[in-house]
């Protein structure tokens, strides 16, 4: 299967390993992966801010860009949920590229969406074996792409991995991209709420899927002096199959 | 209290959230209670319908879209057959409006007392001042309102009014105010609560109540009350008066049977509130109970400029402050901070609508777009994307501000060619990554995840640090992996 990568702005320079162990498990579970290199940002900033023009000229150049591949990949719910919940509704009054960028809706999928959904794997018959405790953050744009407990699910098939489930797990962290630096003080508030219950499992490892989401967390435990890891889904089961 | 809900404007919603933030008398009960009231709902729900939670929400939505969109049929018809019972019904194009209506069938009834149930339509129109100015002492009867009352507070949640008060602070208004002896006994304070209110409720010659649904159909008001407060409201003065907003419409009987179903379900996880009636008509001559004058004020006070095709939606709403209960925002800044009477993701988008979106800039941005109030919404209103269509309003209307629009304006522009893109993003890392070698915080030698630490930051980023530690890129970009392994 060919699939196309969409890296996303923040995992592409903050968190490039998650890239790197995205593009390994895809290819060792057969996938034939592309990076197109003309690929910048989804838009969503400039969306969710109102600066809708600026958005649909991103949008019109992430679905030129991905034309050519079958499937679409990304790390980020938050990124996917963009292309897949709003894309369409962003050229109402242009049929063409309305066309055109729903058409990249309807094959983007978050990377541990597409495992499950997708490509139907089962880690088990693949024997990812990572030893340790782990919790996991839920981001909150999975829900618009409609994704609940198959993060969990894949993590308890990782031999080893011993899952700890987090409290308020479906509250926000307090990111919401500018929301961070317009309202610092609620999405402090917010963040060290979620800091707390990552305290309360005790677990040295959080997987935290979308890059937004790991930098505010993982800001806050560092500012709090909580010990924990971060790492995404990806790079535990690249960890697991031995490719990283 | 006038000023908690009604502040000056343009209101600014900074300072009151912020002092939110830290008070810890706030952040605990609000974010307890909120957070308890929604694993509640979720079980009640989930319980109630399961797999086909969904569809039920889908049903409540659809069934109130579209009484919205043939609002005019359904008013008339609701319109015809309440009057047909013996209803008055008036019409209130504003508050005022409405408050004048209440005023004169008082005087003219020459009411002295008042016992009102909970309505958050007169605290729209701002009711009970107007009420009192005419010499018509005017008594909340539901617990929470009427400790607020006591308090001189405002409501804070559109269910729990008092969610932002504890017992503690319920004692002391009862000493204050009513001479009991101080006690944080729960049963012996609604003891204290019920033998005060049914003296009024024995004495009281107008009631006033909200109605949760108008059935068109038979010309019904629906009231639904926890405390049956609301029954002696409307049953026991002579004279009842129903405040409405136009909203609540629905088009017959049978379909209650979904709304009631998710309201109660939605906003405290019963499976129905404790006390639904269905008033159609005042007392016929056979009947012993009841009042014998029934008015129905049909609000509209900026709900018809609501109607418009693009956010005719947020009408659907049934007050079940199931999205309140959801937002992480709401548990933290509580429901004062929307500086209006309608708090929450709801408020946030509602009262932009209702009173002006050049007083409320900060409401629509106020939000992470986490997407939780959508989820838990009855009758799926989709909040998040009013949020956005707002924001988008403000840039379009020049509200947003010049430095916003630069800002955008060439952050987009830079992401449209892949050199900028690139350029931009090596400047940040560079000037990050100094910055934090400077704080000694590089970390490790791999250069896909050493990274560095900022504490502090200028700019936009100020806002982050002030907060939480900012991370730096990474030495080396996914890209530049990509080139490497895979190279052109
Ligand atoms: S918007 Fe939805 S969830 Fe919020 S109060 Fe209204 S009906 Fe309830």
């Amino acid at each position: 299967m060919k699939v196309a990568l969409f890296i996303t702005c923040l995992t592409d320079t903050f968190y490039p390993r998650t890239g790197i162990a995205v593009v390994k498990v895809l290819e060792k579970l057969g996938c034939e992966v592309a990076f197109p290199e003309a690929q910048t940002c989804c838009g969503q900033p400039m969306w969710n801010n109102g600066h809708h023009h600026e958005a649909r000229e991103l949008a019109k150049r992430m679905a030129e860009v991905f034309e050519p591949y079958d499937h679409v990949v990304t790390p980020s719910g938050s990124c996917a949920a963009m292309i897949r919940d709003y894309y369409g509704e962003m050229f109402e009054d242009e049929p063409a590229w309305r066309k055109r960028a729903t058409a990249l809706s309807d094959k983007t999928f978050e990377f541990v969406e597409f495992l499950v959904n997708v490509l139907d794997v089962d880690l088990r018959k693949h024997g990812v074996k990572w030893d340790g405790q782990a919790t996991y953050h839920y981001s909150c744009h999975l829900r618009g792409i409609g994704i609940t407990d198959e993060a969990v699910r894949v993590m308890k098939q990782i031999e080893g991995l011993e899952y700890k489930p987090l409290e308020k797990a479906e509250q926000c962290c307090g990111f919401g991209g500018t929301f961070a630096m317009k309202y610092p003080q609620i999405s402090g508030t917010m963040v060290r709420d979620k800091v707390s219950c990552i305290k309360a499992t005790q677990a040295p490892t959080v997987i935290s899927n979308d890059a937004g989401c790991t930098m505010n967390i993982s800001g806050s435990c560092r500012r709090e002096k909580v010990d924990v890891n971060f790492k995404s889904l990806a790079e535990i089961i690249a960890e697991g199959m031995g490719l990283m | 209290m006038s000023d908690t809900l009604f502040p000056k404007l343009p209101y600014k919603l900074k300072q009151r959230a912020d002092e939110a933030t830290v008070n810890i008398q706030l952040q605990q009960f609000v974010n307890h209670a909120t957070y308890s009231k929604d694993v509640a709902r979720k079980q009640a729900m989930g319980g109630a319908f399961g797999e086909n939670t969904d569809a039920v929400r889908d049903l409540a939505g659809q069934i109130k879209q579209h009484t919205l969109d043939h609002l005019d049929h359904y008013l008339e018809q609701f319109i015809d057959n309440a009057t047909a019972t013996g209803v008055q019904v008036h019409f209130a194009r504003d508050g005022e409006q409405a408050n004048q209506i209440a005023v004169a069938i008082a005087e003219a009834n020459k009411c002295r007392l008042c016992v009102k149930s909970k309505s958050m339509v007169t605290e729209e129109t701002h009711l009970l001042p107007a009420l009192e100015a005419v010499g018509c002492e005017t008594v909340e009867t539901d617990l929470g309102e009427f400790i607020l009352q006591l308090d001189n507070d405002a409501p804070s949640h559109i269910v729990t009014p008092m969610i932002h008060k504890d017992r503690t602070a319920v004692a002391r208004a009862f000493q204050r105010e009513l001479g009991a002896e101080y006690t944080e006994d729960a049963e012996a304070l609604a003891q204290i609560a019920r033998k005060h209110l049914r003296e009024k409720y024995r004495k009281a010659d107008l009631g006033i109540s909200g109605g949760n649904f108008l059935v068109a159909e038979t010309g019904s008001v629906v009231l639904c009350t926890n405390e049956g407060n609301g029954r002696f409201c409307t049953t026991a003065p002579r004279i009842h008066v129903a405040f409405v907003g136009i909203e609540k419409l629905v088009p017959r009987l049978e379909h209650l049977g979904v709304m009631l179903k998710v309201l109660a379900r939605s906003s405290t996880g019963q499976p129905l509130t404790c006390y639904t009636h269905t008033i159609t008509g005042p007392k016929r001559e056979h009947e012993h109970d009841g009042p014998e004058e029934v008015h129905v004020v049909l609000v509209d006070n900026g709900r018809t400029d609501v109607l418009h095709e693009d956010t005719r939606e947020m009408l659907r709403c049934i007050r079940c402050g199931a999205c309140l209960n959801s937002c992480p925002v709401y548990r933290k800044i509580g429901g004062h901070s929307y500086g209006a009477v309608y708090s929450g993701p709801i408020g946030a988008i509602l009262t932009p609508m209702l009173k002006g979106l050049e007083n409320y800039t900060d409401l629509p941005h106020a939000s992470s777009l986490c997407g939780a109030c959508y989820e838990a919404c009855p009758v799926k209103i989709n909040i998040p994307k009013y949020l956005i269509q707002l924001r988008r309003d403000m840039v379009q209307n020049h509200l947003s501000g010049t430095g916003d629009r630069v800002t955008m304006r060439l952050w987009g522009e830079s992401l449209q060619h892949e050199w900028s893109y690139r350029i931009g993003g090596w400047m940040q890392k560079t000037f990050a990554r100094m910055q934090a070698k400077f704080g000694g915080t590089l970390e490790t030698d791999d250069p896909y995840a050493s990274r560095g630490w900022l504490t502090w930051a200028p700019g936009p980023v100020k806002g982050w640090t002030q907060e939480r530690d900012m991370p730096t890129p990474t030495a080396k970009s996914f890209r530049h992996w990509w080139r490497k392994e895979h190279g052109r």
